[in-house]
């Protein structure tokens, strides 16, 4: 079927079976590769895009039925600078072999979005995304330095 | 996965006629057709249909196409679905998931899910492997000798306590289900889950009565603090005047092959004392006719202190 998804702000359009996942048309036809393929099978958070601005496991969603923008990982940053959130993971050493990353920096953006900044919530929110390093004292002190900071700046403008 | 027909019905007539597979989410769905435990040659994504919306008019209605992160965010939604629906899946599972296709899931079973074991209800006659095989997560209460899957969705077991309805449309045109006759037990044909037929849509859920879910909780008991099904949960709605129960609504998750409700529960209840003491007594009765395996035993001594704690919460005395 032919199709066209909004990525990152370009329009793209492919032909796909109806079975071929968002994950894989934006890795293996499309070059977008931040999104990774970790279980395929909605159960540990690395294909974690943003669908009309909410956080979605692009492994279990077909990419024929997508129609909403679709932000990944590669939409956040605006030309050299990164998104806050992705400057926060590098502050804080949020990561340890990056395999997971791409997934919980989405999810990071929508727990700031949100305002969580609580530990616990932060954990809860972010229990999404399973990283194998167990990196996980330092993306949660992420996601709340990225929070704060994102606040600071709302403060001042 | 099997090569399919996709298609996007714009109107309902369109959508029952067809013989389709209805996709919501997806987040079953496509899950179980990755795995090849189904395997439909016509898809009929439904998300274009009008069942969306959540009104506070004439009971609580909420669209059966509601992503499960939108109702929990609702002020009108009783308290028992916002905490089961927040204590479900992950932020993105919620964010993607209708709360149509939450009451439709599959079990969860580790043999259903692996086409390569005996499962009745996948396949009809060909035994059940759970039965001598790793049990621990499964059913003690409505089993039978071919099936001892439990239903795992948390939101069902919050619905079938406050009482609610679902709208139905189909080939044959409109009705009106109690969700505690929706559901089917095991017996002799586990691949029967449920009151729908080929073509039937749930359109709406409605509860009823909301007032009575004013005083309302959800406990879920499960081996990591998140993202994980229940092993135990109870959904409770309490009316306590002058100290005295007056009225109790209460169900039970993670034991049974249905959301079990719990009736015998609720009539001991009504007319006692709102004390631990009456609640322990009361909750004896739930572990009347369960049934463990070899591997969830423990089950039955965890649904009595799932239920105290829950109606603990709700008169307060839940910080002994
Ligand atoms: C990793 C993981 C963890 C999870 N944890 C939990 C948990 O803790 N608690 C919990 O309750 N659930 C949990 N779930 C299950 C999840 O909540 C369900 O998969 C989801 O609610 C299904 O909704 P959907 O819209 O994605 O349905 P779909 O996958 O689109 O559909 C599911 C089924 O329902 C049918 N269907 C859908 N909508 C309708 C309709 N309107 N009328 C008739 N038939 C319909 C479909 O044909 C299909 O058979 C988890 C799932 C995953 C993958
Ligand atoms: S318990 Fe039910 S779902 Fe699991 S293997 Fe047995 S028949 Fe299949
Ligand atoms: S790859 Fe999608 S959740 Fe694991
Ligand atoms: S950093 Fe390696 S999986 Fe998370």
């Amino acid at each position: 079927m032919d199709i066209a998804l909004q990525i990152n702000g370009t329009t793209e359009h492919l032909d796909v079976s109806p079975g071929v996942t968002l994950l894989d048309a934006l890795r293996e036809r499309l070059g977008i590769t931040g999104p990774k393929k970790g279980c395929d099978r909605g159960q540990c958070g690395a294909c974690t895009v943003h669908i009309g601005g909410r956080t979605a496991l692009s492994c279990l969603t077909l990419a024929a039925t997508v129609r909403q923008p679709i932000t990944t990982v590669e939409g956040l940053s605006t030309h050299d600078q990164l998104h806050p959130v992705q400057r926060a993971f590098a502050d804080q050493d949020a990561l340890q072999c990056g395999f997971c990353t791409p997934g919980q920096i989405m999810s990071a953006v929508a727990a700031t979005a949100q305002g969580i900044d609580d530990p616990d919530e932060v954990r809860e929110f972010m229990s999404g995304n399973l990283c194998r390093c167990s990196a996980y004292p330092n993306i949660v002190a992420a996601v709340r330095s990225a929070g704060s900071e994102e606040r600071r700046t709302d403060a001042t403008v | 996965m099997r090569p399919f027909e996709l298609t996007v019905p714009a109107t309902v007539d369109e959508a029952v006629a067809g013989g389709h597979t209805f996709l919501a989410g997806g987040t079953t769905l496509v899950d179980l057709m990755k795995l090849d435990v189904v395997a439909p040659q016509r898809v009929a994504d439904i998300t274009a249909l009008p069942f969306h919306g959540i009104s506070t008019e004439d009971g609580l209605r909420i669209g059966a196409l509601e992503r499960m992160s939108d109702v929990a965010a609702h002020p009108g939604v009783p308290a028992a679905v916002t905490r089961a629906l927040l204590l479900s899946a992950s932020q993105q599972l919620r964010n993607m998931a209708t709360i149509g296709g939450n009451l439709m899931q599959r079990t969860r079973c580790g043999y259903f899910r692996d086409i390569t074991m005996p499962c009745n209800k996948r396949r009809p006659g060909s035994g059940c492997a759970a039965l001598e095989g790793n049990n621990r997560m499964h059913a003690v209460l409505g089993t039978s000798r071919h099936c001892v899957a439990t239903h795992a969705s948390d939101l069902a077991v919050a619905l079938v306590a406050l009482d609610a309805e679902l709208r139905i449309t189909g080939p044959d045109g409109g009705r009106t289900v109690p969700l505690t006759d929706f559901y089917r037990t095991p017996g002799e044909r586990p691949d029967i889950e449920n009151d729908l037929g080929s073509g039937d849509l749930v359109t709406e859920i409605v509860i009823p009565y909301p007032e009575l879910a004013a005083n309302s909780t959800y406990v879920k008991i499960r081996d990591r603090q998140s993202y994980e099904f229940a092993l135990c949960s109870v959904a409770a709605a309490l009316d306590v005047r002058d100290g005295v129960v007056a009225e109790a609504r209460i169900a039970a998750g993670g034991v049974g092959t249905i959301p079990w409700r719990l009736p015998g529960v609720e009539a001991a209840l009504r007319g006692e004392p709102a004390t631990e003491a009456a609640f322990t007594a009361a909750a004896e009765i739930a572990t009347h006719g369960t049934t463990p395996l070899a591997h969830n035993g423990f089950k039955v001594p965890l649904l009595k202190r799932t239920l105290v704690r829950a109606l603990l919460e709700l008169t307060g005395g839940d910080e002994r």
